[in-house]
């Protein structure tokens, strides 16, 4: 004992005295050993501690301190007594000492075995003795440490020290600098608000002394140890601010106050701790300060914006305005504000500028703002949010509309639709005046895609303001159209081609317009006054132009409101109109070939067909059904009562055969089917028999080709909606044998009609799954023989495959089958592949033919997967030298080559083989179709093409200098990505 | 050649494209010869990406149709191309892919100069130099690092 207390007093003094800072560590090894006890150690220190040189008292203190430091878990109660009262008392001592006792309490925080109440104590002495902001960092530190391990451990007791602990923590980090302190110092702070401690009157100075930092500015020094980030500061200072409502009458006076910053981060950093603030508060915290944070937001978000919509070059115009039009969208308020912010400024800049660019580009920004004000517009509004605008808006699009740029004139178009629906927005006198500039330009634009756009605009703007379209554009355009090209002999081609591009405008934007049932009142008079002039010559119109006014009035067929009115109109007054115009053309034709109406055209004539088929599928049951019975009994029976301008003679027998073989009257069974094949399937035809059989009479007797095409359609057609039963399959079956005996007759001179009407009779039956199909397919087999109708056959299955828009399909009440493509092809193509092994060479490219047609319509998926079986089929396909087999087979290849099938790759070789000689073809579609194919090759996998890329790249060279410019062009794409295979940067 | 992380214009101008060529009635008949063009060598490296912007040289305006010349009958081809800044480090880069877009486009009949646009870049003179010397044009297309970035500039974007 005697030796350690003298080993002991050595260790003081060498540390004391000595300053031999090591001797620490092995006093407290001393004291963890159980050498001597602490209690030992201070008297061993008495003299040292007694000392009247302040240095020595330090040192002595600190000696014990850093004992402390390792042995406070072995620390009874009392000795933890002793010693925090001997350490508070210390704190009253000269400043040197004030270190190494902050370092021993802090040590003592640490003790398990505090004696309850010294927590409180401790702390009393620290805030009332010691000044923290004058000690060096690390006590600083030592200070902080010491709160939060009382924090952790005697929150009870802390917390009965009420708003002092608050105050004194307040006083204690007044104006910290160091970061690392402060990242402490938050840490409590987040404590004091998260555990509930009271702050009492302390709020705002709990609040003041950290929000003095917000927003953090800091940039760590280079080669930083500590590794503090910036970022870490603003989490923690974040938590603490936004932590509790309390603050909140601090705090967003203070971020309203930061948004004005003109420091970026600082305006990011307090949107974030807004963010992260009102998502804890409640609405009585923030209600007070809603309106500055309104307004600051928003001039935040407009202010920046605003900025970039007037740069001059306008780079970042669409990212911001896209920014206010999102905002728009946020609520009709919002879209208030926005609109009021920027529009004036929008339609400033506008009025400034010069540039045509610039200029559209703000009327496109003009459009989204008056679009997303739409959208952010409840349903019921009040008054709308542009009606302030409305004036200069209208002035700006008119402006534009009369400018000769086209792409502003475009912009303007879109800019007026999206005014025009904003509810209650226009003025009929802005109307008027809209309808007056959409007229000027549709007389006068000579660009296409200006037109197409003013077209497309009269048309959205007549659905919802009809009347000024009624009463102002469709008069206009009709005077317009009616004026005859000037003195026509002497007219320039030029200004002929000009009056014809104006007829055609005013014919499309007639249809456009016409979606309302009393705007097509007045417009469809119109068009058929057209169709009449052009046959009585009172007007001349040409071929073209009455074609355009056909498909006009089909466009009104297809898109008018479904209303009795309308069906009416068609029903009463367009059918008839059209049958008698073609009837008195007819008839005309006749009587005096040569003068030639343009209505006796096949062109006019098959533009007629889908008006009337259109419309009749859209009618009503009942009008259905009574034009069905006009339309029979008019071709049946001559029956013209129906029909207006009623001078027809009165033996009219349309489908009987003509005289002199004339064909002017029996092409109008095209109309006929127009009519019948395109009724709802409710809809009984009357006479139907006698129709049949005159049809089938005409489709196997007629020379000519319309008419008797038209009639195996009109009896495809009938026959597709026929009930099944037995009389259909003995019609079916007579028919056939009619057809059979013709196809049979090598010398019949009605071969080629017979198969005609085979083949749509089989599409018939083919569309609706009839088991009698098999037997018309096999015929069709067959024929793939025939030296003269085997390559027509080959083409028949490209019919049967394909939709078709004036019959069998499914808007005119056809019975189509689901998949019936698939089924055909599943069903047939073993035979097809049988045909082919057994077929003498001249005759196996009608099978290959075939084959392509088939393949080629079907849908990609299914192609994918029967392609392998087909496969050697199609590469055959490739070598037969019909140019029309190549094609097929080149179109059904390509899409299947972007997604190849393990087949596939695995005939690359042939495949490359079979496609080079064709980029050489003497046509033209094969060439491009086979570079298209080759291209698609490129992007097979790369190990399997790369060893073709020296070949193909040399192949591809030639093409480089075809003589057409397409060819040319795929050959460039398809060489480019060539080379770009197993090159770096490339593939 | 990457140019480090900083742009040196990183904020260009950006011009609108033109549309696609319309296609003429003559150009689908079988029989007539449609000669090579200025549209069409212009169509060529129009779409050729920037080696520094997701843009084409067409958006920047580095390369414009008026600025290209095809004789057909003559085999000659003439393009000057317009660094977006006079000290644009990517001259070369560009003009090269220009060029040899064109060699891979073109019949190899046609002698193809390529060289930027008077007065427009501050060493207008060295680069114009490297473009035509064929040997340096075929020594930087050995180089690989500088073959992947060409192809770069030279792949169809998919956007």
């Amino acid at each position: 004992m005697a030796a350690d207390s003298t080993l002991l007093l050595s260790l003081v003094e060498e540390f004391v005295s000595g300053l031999q800072d090591s001797k620490a560590k092995d006093a407290a090894k001393g004291v963890k050993d159980g050498q001597f006890t602490v209690l030992q150690l201070v008297e061993a220190l008495g003299l040292s501690l007694t000392s009247s040189q302040a240095p020595t008292r330090a040192r002595g203190v600190q000696l014990l301190s850093e004992v402390l430091k390792e042995c406070y878990g072995e620390l009874t109660e009392r000795e933890v007594e002793v010693l925090i009262a001997f350490y508070e008392n210390r704190l009253k001592d000269h400043y040197v000492i004030t270190p190494p006792v902050l370092q021993g309490l802090k040590a003592l925080t640490k003790c398990t075995t505090l004696p309850p109440g010294s927590a409180v104590s401790m702390l009393r002495s620290l805030f009332q003795d010691v000044h923290v902001q004058s000690l060096m960092l690390t006590e600083r530190a030592c200070v902080y440490s010491m709160l939060i391990n009382l924090m952790e451990t005697r929150e009870a007791e802390l917390k009965g020290l009420g708003a002092d602990f608050v105050f004194g923590f307040v006083q204690s980090m007044d104006g910290e600098r160091d970061p690392r302190n402060l990242l402490l110092a938050f840490r409590i702070a987040k404590n004091i608000i998260d555990r509930g401690y009271d702050l009492g009157k302390f709020t705002e100075e709990l609040f003041e002394v950290t929000s003095c930092y917000f927003p953090i500015d800091f940039t760590p020094p280079p080669n930083d140890p500590h590794g503090i980030t910036k970022d870490e500061l603003i989490q923690e200072l974040r938590g603490v601010l936004t932590g509790t409502p309390k603050f909140a009458e601090f705090l967003l006076p203070l971020i309203i106050e930061k948004l004005d910053s003109d420091v970026p981060s600082a305006k990011l950093d307090s949107l974030h701790t807004l963010t992260a603030c009102v998502s804890q508060y409640e609405h009585k915290d923030l209600a007070e300060f809603l309106e500055g944070l309104w307004t600051s937001l928003r001039r935040e978000v407009c202010l920046d914006c605003q900025h970039h919509l007037c740069e001059p070059d306008l780079k970042l115009v669409w990212p911001s305005a896209k920014l206010l039009q999102a905002a728009c969208c946020a609520s009709n308020r919002a879209s208030h504000i926005v609109a009021a912010a920027v529009m004036p400024s929008l339609i400033e800049q506008y009025n400034s500028r010069t540039q045509c660019s610039h200029r559209r580009t703000l009327l496109e920004v003009v459009q989204r703002f008056v679009q997303s004000v739409r959208t952010s517009q409840p349903s019921v509004s009040d008054e709308s949010v542009l009606s302030a605008f409305r004036d200069a808006l209208c002035s700006i699009v008119f402006s534009a509309l009369s400018e000769s740029n086209s792409s502003l004139q475009i912009t303007a178009t879109s800019v007026l639709i999206s005014l025009a629906q904003q509810t209650g927005l226009l003025l009929n006198s802005d109307i008027e005046l809209a309808v007056d500039h959409l007229t000027r330009l549709l007389l006068t634009e000579e660009d296409d895609r200006v037109s197409a756009a003013v077209v497309e605009c009269a048309g959205a703007l007549a659905e919802l303001h009809p009347a000024a379209f009624i009463t102002k554009l469709i008069p206009r355009l009709k005077k317009e159209m009616f004026s005859e090209p000037m003195a026509q002999d002497h007219t320039e081609p030029s200004q002929q081609h000009s009056h014809h591009a104006m007829r055609q405008r005013c014919l499309s934007a007639l249809a456009a317009v016409s979606k309302q049932a009393s705007v097509v009142q007045e417009s469809t008079p119109v068009l058929l006054e057209v169709l009449s002039s052009a046959h009585t010559g009172g007007v001349s119109f040409s071929v073209d132009e009455v074609v355009l006014a056909c498909r006009s009035l089909q466009r009104i067929a297809e898109q008018v409101e479904d209303t009795e009115e309308t069906g009416q109109c068609f029903h009463s007054v367009i059918i008839p109109r059209l049958l008698s115009l073609a009837l008195q053309a007819a008839l005309q034709g006749d009587s005096s070939p040569g003068v030639g109406s343009p209505l006796v055209e096949a062109a006019v004539l098959s533009a007629m067909v889908p008006v009337i088929s259109s419309s009749c599928s859209r009618l009503q049951p009942t009008l259905a059904a009574q034009t069905a019975s006009r339309a029979v009994s008019l071709f049946l029976d001559g029956d013209v009562s129906f029909l207006p301008d009623n001078s027809f003679p009165s033996h009219i027998q349309l489908l009987k055969k003509q005289q002199k073989d004339s064909w002017s009257q029996s092409q109008m069974v095209c109309l006929l089917m127009g009519c019948v094949c395109s009724l709802p399937r409710s809809v009984e035809v009357p006479q139907i028999d006698q129709l049949l059989s005159e049809l089938e009479e005409m489709s196997c007797s007629c020379s000519h080709q319309l008419s008797y095409t038209s009639a195996a359609k009109c009896f495809a057609g009938l026959v597709n909606k026929s009930p099944q039963g037995d009389s259909l399959d003995s019609l079916i079956q007579r028919t056939m044998k009619r057809v059979c005996s013709e196809l049979d007759s090598a010398s019949s001179s009605v071969r080629i009609q017979a198969f005609t009407l085979m083949i749509w009779v089989a599409k018939a039956l083919l569309l609706r799954y009839h088991p009698l199909f098999t037997t018309l397919t096999d015929k069709l087999f067959s024929l793939l023989d025939d030296t003269d109708l085997g390559p027509m056959a080959a083409d028949g299955f490209s019919l049967l495959m394909s939709d078709f828009t004036d019959v069998l399909n499914r808007s005119c009440h056809a019975d189509v089958r689901i998949m019936y493509r698939q089924r055909f092809f599943s069903e047939n193509s073993a035979k097809l592949v049988e045909g082919f092994n057994a077929a003498t060479q001249d005759k196996k490219p009608n099978y290959l033919k075939a084959l392509s047609n088939i393949v080629n319509k079907l849908p990609k998926q299914v192609q994918v997967t029967e392609l392998p079986a087909l496969l050697s089929l199609l590469l055959e396909a490739l070598t037969c030298p019909d140019e029309g087999v190549q094609l097929s087979t080149l179109s059904c290849l390509e899409p299947v080559l972007i997604n190849p099938p393990a087949a596939l790759v695995q005939q690359l070789e042939a495949l490359v083989n079979r496609l080079i000689p064709l980029i050489c073809s003497p046509a033209m579609n094969v060439r491009i179709a086979s570079l298209r194919c080759i291209h698609a090759l490129s992007h097979f996998p790369v190990h399997e093409v790369l060893p073709f890329r020296a070949r193909v790249l040399r192949a591809l060279a030639k093409p480089l200098d075809d003589k057409k410019r397409l060819v040319r062009s795929e050959a460039v794409l398809a060489r480019g990505e060539w080379f770009l295979l197993g090159s770096p940067g490339g593939r | 050649m990457s140019g480090g992380a900083r742009l040196e214009n990183a904020n260009p101008v950006i011009f609108q494209r033109s549309g696609e060529r319309l296609l003429t009635a003559s150009e689908e008949d079988e029989d007539v010869h449609d000669p090579i063009d200025d549209r069409e060598i212009f169509d060529l490296i129009r779409s050729i990406n920037d080696p520094e912007h997701p843009l084409s040289l067409e958006e920047l305006n580095v390369v414009e149709q008026v600025r290209v010349k095809v004789d057909d009958a003559g085999s000659t081809v003439g393009v000057e191309f317009t660094p977006t800044i006079p000290h644009c480090s990517m001259a070369t880069l560009i003009g090269l892919s220009i060029k040899v877009k064109l060699l891979r486009s073109l019949p190899d009949r046609f002698k193809i100069d390529v060289h930027i646009s008077p007065g427009t870049h501050a060493s207008e003179e060295a680069v114009n130099k490297q473009l035509a010397d064929k040997e340096r044009v075929a020594a930087a297309l050995e180089n690989s690092s500088l073959l992947e970035v060409v192809n770069q500039c030279l792949s169809s974007r998919t956007m």
